[in-house]
């Protein structure tokens, strides 16, 4: 059964179509259509001098080695974003579940992080975590740890998560409480009575029952990790130190903005759409087909 | 009640005559923030008191990649200020970007205004003249990189106060003695490029790039992996090993790792001082930076740092009169010598630290010529003039990743600069390239 609303009117369904059009032409598809255009030329920082080069920008990239390891960075980050970020508020929404007094208040504190923007997120724990000044660092120097991320990669990688992955669980919260809610009582009581303990019942009940859920935060969730966590980066560690928080939107960023290099940029955001249309694609034709709805 | 309409309607009225007159308006895009900041509003409105026929407007655009940024979407978009301050590092960029900008040399001379390229700094003014001699932008805030002690933390040592290191190796029996007594930071720096690889190959004299540093070419290719460069790395990634040597970052964070007491010895910019002044709460000095002195010739002279500005192109000739005027009116001993005393930037003009000198005020403030005498060591080499690489904001970064994986012990000192200079030259070709 489709239901299908027909207008008489040639012009009206266009005409209400237009605005969204116009906004999607202006900010998405023309932009993009520079993106590949400009991908094409190297062009000086004021744009006195543009040369068609063909390939040749794409043909620098893969060959860079940076670029490369700007890959490996970005898998490792939105990985470990995507897997704690769900993991801890499962975990948090699965015990807010059960809260039976002051659930409301726990909800509330929980949700709160969201409302903060990814640059103060940053910033907050930037401080914690400062070399100099910051109250953990200072515990951490107390239990004999040599915590200095602006010269430590792996620390400032740890710093990001930690950073992104604070500020993305109360949205993974919120839609895996939604999801366990919506799970019948009846189903999870059938399976006590039968004498499935507490962990057998979430892994063979509730787990996958809250497939699509999971499967819904992971599409959002990398997503997220590949171009939202930008503010994070860019207040705390700015892709450093020696390239090692450098994921590949703050790449095209560093590239373009701050190093005028145009070509080489979009060539980036080029290959940046394309994984992404590639990564939607798979994962709404292949995973979603075996998520049990 | 009367006498304040009358007021007002003698303020209006001035309005109207003012507008009536039309002042002609003189963008300026700057980076200065802060007390800074404050001081460069009132180079602009005293200037703008001292006459009437043009007004220059001061704008804060940001840090100063952010306001080249601006400059370069705002020039693409044609409406680019008239005046812009560019740091150091962009330089080889504007100069490269011929149609965009107007030779500083040639806006004054179409206005008749006097200039004369030898009355600034040597060490200055090499910085920003083209081989033919013209002075392509007008030298600004300049600074170089000092090297701090903390006094308290030397006495504390068993070091004297009064005798800062003055060579590398003195460096390390004073970096030995601050960390046996108990110094939980000894050393760090601010702008680690800057000091210890430009500054550094100047002040021993060796060149950063072929063609004098880049400023013959832009067939310039890094020579920055020499022997010596390498060993002082090596020297520096020892020291943090042994934990004298702290990184701090690229830009300036440094300063308040020094000025808060945590680190007893610093190199970072003459224009630190201001902030360590009001800050920290210990005696300090400051001094020549050490040298290694095994080296013929060291030390040399350091280069500068800071910023200069930019006439930008395609503007109306009464315009450019005015901005001949303004930087005419910038160039004046009295004005640099206020400017130099008020945020510690090295005075630019002979006659402006001849000036300050007379006016007694190195004698009530010991250090604030160090700058000056540092830049002016010797007569500037090829190597020391300064240097002029295209892109040089992505090049320094490119450096500065490397020496952190060395700092870190990922790499080695030799590999890591190697790979500095191949990555740099790839830049350096891109450059090129695009400004043929």
């Amino acid at each position: 059964m489709e239901k299908r609303v027909v207008f008489r009117s040639a012009w009206l369904p266009y005409a209400l179509l237009a605005p969204q059009i116009l906004v999607t032409v202006v900010f998405f598809f023309w932009p993009a259509f520079q993106a590949v255009w400009f991908s094409f030329q190297l062009q000086d920082a004021f744009g006195l001098n543009t040369e068609f080069v063909g390939l040749q920008n794409f043909a620098e990239l893969f060959r860079d080695s940076r670029y490369l390891e700007s890959f490996k960075v970005t898998a490792v980050f939105s990985l470990l974003v995507a897997f704690f970020g769900l993991a801890i508020s499962l975990v948090l929404a699965t015990m807010a579940d059960r809260v039976l007094r002051g659930a409301l208040a726990y909800k509330t504190l929980l949700i709160w992080p969201y409302a903060v923007a990814p640059a103060v997120a940053g910033v907050l724990w930037a401080f914690l975590f400062a070399p100099s000044i910051g109250i953990i660092t200072y515990v951490l120097k107390g239990w004999g740890v040599d915590w200095n991320w602006i010269i430590h990669g792996d620390q400032a990688m740890l710093l990001v998560v930690i950073a992104s992955v604070w500020k993305q669980i109360s949205y993974n919260f919120l839609f895996f409480l939604a999801g366990l809610q919506s799970i019948p009582k009846s189903l999870i009581e059938a399976a006590a009575i039968d004498g499935a303990g507490p962990g057998r019942r979430f892994w063979t009940i509730v787990f996958p029952l809250l497939s699509p859920t999971t499967f819904f935060l992971l599409v959002v969730n990398i997503v997220y990790a590949f171009f939202d966590t930008f503010g994070v980066i860019d207040a705390t560690t700015q892709g450093g130190p020696a390239q090692a928080t450098q994921i590949l939107v703050y790449k095209v960023y560093h590239d373009g903005v701050k190093s005028a290099d145009l070509g080489g940029s979009s060539a980036q955001s080029v290959v940046l759409m394309a994984i992404v249309i590639l990564l939607t694609v798979v994962q709404f034709r292949f995973v979603e087909r075996k998520v049990n709805y | 009640m009367r006498y304040k309409t009358l007021a007002a309607v003698l303020a209006s009225a001035s309005l109207f005559a003012g507008h009536a007159q039309a002042q002609t308006e003189i963008q300026w895009w700057h980076s200065m923030g802060g007390a800074l900041g404050e001081k460069l509003n009132q180079l602009a409105s005293d200037f703008n008191a001292s006459q009437k026929e043009y007004k220059v407007n001061a704008v804060f655009k940001g840090s100063y990649p952010e306001s080249m940024t601006a400059a370069i979407a705002a020039f693409r978009a044609g409406g680019a200020p008239h005046i812009l301050q560019v740091f150091e590092v962009g330089t080889a960029t504007m100069m490269g970007a011929k149609g965009a900008i107007v030779p500083v040399a040639k806006v004054m001379a179409d206005a008749k205004e006097p200039f004369n390229p030898k009355a600034y700094l040597p060490a200055v003014a090499g910085y920003y003249t083209n081989t033919k001699g013209e002075m392509l932008s007008f030298p600004f805030n300049s600074s170089t990189v000092l090297f701090y002690i903390n006094k308290d933390a030397f006495k504390k040592a068993g070091l004297d106060p009064e005798k800062a290191p003055r060579t590398w190796k003195e460096f390390a029996i004073a970096a030995g003695k601050l960390k046996a007594s108990g110094q939980s930071c000894v050393y760090t720096t601010s702008w680690p490029s800057w000091t210890h690889i430009e500054n550094f190959s100047a002040w021993h004299n060796v060149p950063i790039g072929t063609k004098q540093n880049g400023m013959a070419g832009t067939d310039t290719v890094f020579t920055i992996n020499s022997p010596l460069h390498v060993r002082h790395i090596a020297m520096l990634a020892d020291f943090a090993k042994k934990g004298w040597f702290t990184y701090a970052g690229r830009t300036n964070q440094g300063d308040a790792k020094f000025s808060s007491g945590e680190c007893a010895m610093f190199t970072g910019s003459a224009g630190a001082q201001a902030g360590i002044k009001k800050a920290a709460k210990f005696g300090w000095s400051v001094n020549f930076i050490p040298y290694h002195d095994d080296v013929a010739g060291a030390p040399q002279n350091s280069i500068i740092g800071g910023a200069s500005l930019w006439v930008m192109g395609g503007k109306k000739p009464a315009e450019y009169k005015g901005v001949a005027k303004f930087l005419a009116y910038l160039a004046k001993p009295e004005v640099q010598m206020d400017w130099h005393t008020a945020t510690g930037y090295v005075p630019i003009t002979m006659a402006s630290y001849e000036m300050t000198r007379k006016s007694g005020f190195y004698d009530k403030n010991p250090g604030a010529d160090m700058a000056v005498k540092e830049l002016t060591n010797k007569a500037p080499t090829a190597n020391s003039k300064g240097l002029r690489f295209g892109n040089f904001v992505q090049g320094r970064e490119v450096i500065e990743e490397e020496m952190e994986a060395i700092f870190a012990g990922k790499k080695d000192a030799k590999a890591g600069l190697d790979e500095a200079v191949k990555r740099g030259n790839e830049i350096l070709r891109k450059f090129e390239a695009a400004n043929k």
